[in-house]
């Protein structure tokens, strides 16, 4: 069951809602509303819905409703219409105090400018999400404590926000958002304030949180590598509509309309792109059962001089090229394993393009990809200038 | 071109304006006059049984003191203090010094008391800004004095009036820098107070009037300003206080004199500018 479901869920800003929510269900664009009723259209009948442990990253450019949307989860702003289901409740039509209840108990929001309150300390902060809940001092400490030392700030817990830098603080605005264990994250661009490295640092620590926390996360992003780093899934946001939902390489490889398209073509493939993208369906001979004669006409029928080698198990042994193939067979030798060689460069199958090339260029042979001692594809020199070039011909197979 | 102008009669605002004080006084009594009588005896209890029974020298000693540590351990101010202190002593203006004081320090604290809640309200609600701020605008471009004629009306002569009409003249700034303070703290805060559960009275005392302390001491500090300068126009309608000797000098035109009490307020004005805004920079 999904935790969030979201449906229809609009809002629009201004006065003559009521006039502008019969043009928007007329079909009128964002523009005309505004030009008609001098409303803003906020978001425009939003659908979708997180599975439990997802990061669900909501992508955009500036002003297509990202924030807006992530607000509407938890009302910061009220819905004009559309539901908010949160483990099956419907929070638009929750009063004040079951709001309340909610958004202690089940979702806590990482902010853009951190949110930080200045007057109060490092701990005081984290534990803010308790204290407003009224529980003891003593134990909120400890709770909020636990979590600062989860993002690494177990040695700051008496000093104010202002004499952190930016990444530490945003450490803190994570370690607010822990403290209250909520099953969902709310994250508004919560890293576009630190500078690139820091950035990336962060994204790491919310990744490896994620893994052993398994919350729910929706993260708002406008940069796309960051959502492909992060996201589970991606959804693209323009004029308050939401554009494309998929997984990151349905968005990359299957742009939905050149809207995606062309907010995925700046993007350096070398980053995005991984091995599994481009490798091939490897030829292999089974190195138990077979002999020389039979991996020489596998390689004839292939048309290629050299096969990779495994074993009964399927595990992966090396390679055995053409040369030794019928030089053994003259001298006699019929056990393969007398001529397997293992010295051949072995990526995993998320290793990006960027580095596979530099490892490419100084390999004589074809570079394997290897998963769990398995062999999974090929990678051939000519696949990564390929994709590096921008060709969008990348194999799936292998899937 | 007259008799266009004229063409409507005088509007009786003066009468009308009359009336209503006159009814107000009438209606009002049973808590105007326990108000004067009490409060009065009060404020001379004060000034007289308590200020003024502190000897000078110790007085002298506990502002200097004060002084020291509001503005951040530097001796500037205590010096100040001293030697200003000393020379009202010297002109013998102290007990005058004690009544202007007790005013000064009463209508302060009722302003800030009555002025704070007045801005949360306003800062929270949009039709109580747009109700109330004309009446502030109103409160403090009339001028000063006016208010004495219905104070005295409400309260006879006296530290009660004289408190009545500086509470009106003084309470305008605390009322909008705590309005201005608390629609001044960031979005993000405000936002985050609420994401996180927070119920209206938490947001405000853990997160809006932290946030807003600086702007709304800000206003305090003008507030008690205005009091002190308040001073001297409640002294026409009988406040004790170093404004008396200033009023009775202008009447005798006794310049002397007139400068003494005058050298007076000054002093005291910077000790209390100095000492209300050193509170301030010190909690940053
Ligand atoms: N309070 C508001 N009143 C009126 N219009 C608003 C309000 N908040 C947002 N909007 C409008 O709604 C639209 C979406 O804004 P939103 O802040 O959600 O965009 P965003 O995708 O988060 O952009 P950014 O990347 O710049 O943060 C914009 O056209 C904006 O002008
Ligand atoms: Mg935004």
């Amino acid at each position: 069951m999904p935790i969030i479901e979201v449906e229809n869920l609009t809002k629009i800003f201004g006065k003559n809602v009521k006039q502008a929510m019969k043009l928007l269900n007329e079909g009128a664009s964002k523009d005309e509303i505004l030009k008609e009723t001098g409303c803003t259209v906020g978001v425009n009948k939003a659908s979708f819905s997180v599975k439990p442990g997802e990061i669900f990253v909501i992508m955009g450019l500036s002003g297509s409703g990202k924030s807006t949307l992530v607000r509407l989860l938890n009302r910061l702003i009220e819905p004009t219409s559309g539901k908010i289901l949160i483990e099956g409740e419907d929070l638009s039509q929750m009063d004040k105090n079951a709001l309340r209840q909610a958004r202690r108990e089940k979702m806590s929001m990482v902010f853009q400018q951190f949110g930080l309150f200045p007057h109060r300390t490092v701990l005081e902060n984290a534990a803010y999400g308790l204290e407003v809940q009224n529980i003891a001092k003593e134990e909120r400490e400890e709770k909020a404590k636990r979590a600062l030392e989860l993002v690494g700030l177990g040695n700051y817990l008496h000093q104010k926000p202002g004499q952190l830098s930016g990444g530490m603080q945003q450490r803190v605005g994570l370690a607010r958002a822990l403290t209250n264990d909520p099953k969902v994250l709310l994250m508004d661009e919560a890293f576009s304030a630190l500078d690139p490295l820091i950035r990336k640092d962060m994204q790491d620590e919310l990744l490896d949180l994620q893994s052993t926390m398994q919350k729910t996360i929706i993260f708002i992003t406008h940069d796309l590598d960051e959502a492909l780093r992060l996201g589970d899934r991606i959804a693209l946001m323009k004029d308050g509509q939401i554009v494309q939902i998929g997984t990151p390489e349905d968005i990359l490889v299957n742009p939905a309309n050149e809207y995606v398209e062309r907010f995925v073509e700046d993007i350096d493939r070398s980053k995005v792109l991984t091995a599994q993208h481009i490798m091939k369906r490897p030829e292999s001979v089974n190195i138990d059962t077979s002999g020389p004669r039979v991996a020489l006409e596998r390689m004839r029928e292939a048309g290629i001089s050299l096969i990779f080698a495994v074993d009964n198990a399927r595990n992966f042994k090396g390679y055995i090229s053409a040369e030794d193939a019928s030089d053994a067979l003259k001298k006699g030798i019929t056990n393969l394993k007398e001529i397997v060689k293992n010295d051949v460069r072995r990526v995993d199958k998320d290793t990006t393009l960027n580095d596979i090339f530099s490892i490419v260029h100084d390999s004589p042979v074809p570079v394997v990809v290897v998963e769990n001692n398995r062999l999974r594809g090929v990678i051939v020199r000519g696949a990564v200038i390929g994709a590096l070039a921008g060709e969008s011909e990348v194999s799936m197979e292998n899937e | 071109m007259n008799k266009l102008l004229s063409f409507i009669p005088e509007i009786p605002i003066a009468d009308a304006t009359d009336k209503v004080v006159d009814k107000i006084t009438e209606i009002f009594a049973f808590i105007f006059d326990p108000i004067s009588t009490h409060f009065g005896n009060f404020m001379e209890f004060f000034a007289e049984d308590f200020l003024m029974s502190i000897p000078p020298f110790i007085m002298i000693l506990l502002v200097a003191i004060l002084a020291f540590f509001v503005s951040g351990r530097k001796f500037g101010l205590a010096i100040f203090s001293i030697i200003g202190l000393w020379l009202i002593y010297n002109q013998d203006q102290w007990e005058n010094l004690m009544y202007t004081v007790t005013l000064v320090l009463i209508a302060s604290i009722l302003s800030i008391v009555i002025g704070i809640p007045f801005g949360i309200l306003i800062s929270k609600s949009n039709l109580a800004n747009i109700i109330i701020k004309p009446i502030l605008d109103f409160m403090q471009t009339m001028p000063a004095f006016v208010y004495l004629i219905p104070a005295v009306a409400f309260f006879g002569i006296g530290m009660v009036p004289g408190v009545f009409a500086s509470l009106i003249f003084a309470i305008p700034p605390t009322v909008r820098f705590t309005n201005l303070g608390i629609r001044q703290v960031p979005r993000e805060l405000v936002e985050a107070a609420d994401a996180f559960g927070s119920t209206g009275a938490q947001k405000l005392f853990k997160v809006e009037l932290p946030m807003a302390k600086p702007t709304i001491m800000a206003g305090v500090n003008q507030t008690v300003m205005l009091a002190l300068s308040m001073v001297v126009t409640a002294s026409m309608i009988g406040a004790p206080g170093l404004g008396r000797d200033v009023l009775s000098a202008l009447q005798r035109a006794d310049v002397g004199t007139g400068f003494v009490a005058g050298i007076g307020i000054v002093i005291l004005a910077i000790i209390i500018d100095r000492l209300t805004q050193g509170a301030n920079r010190k909690k940053d």
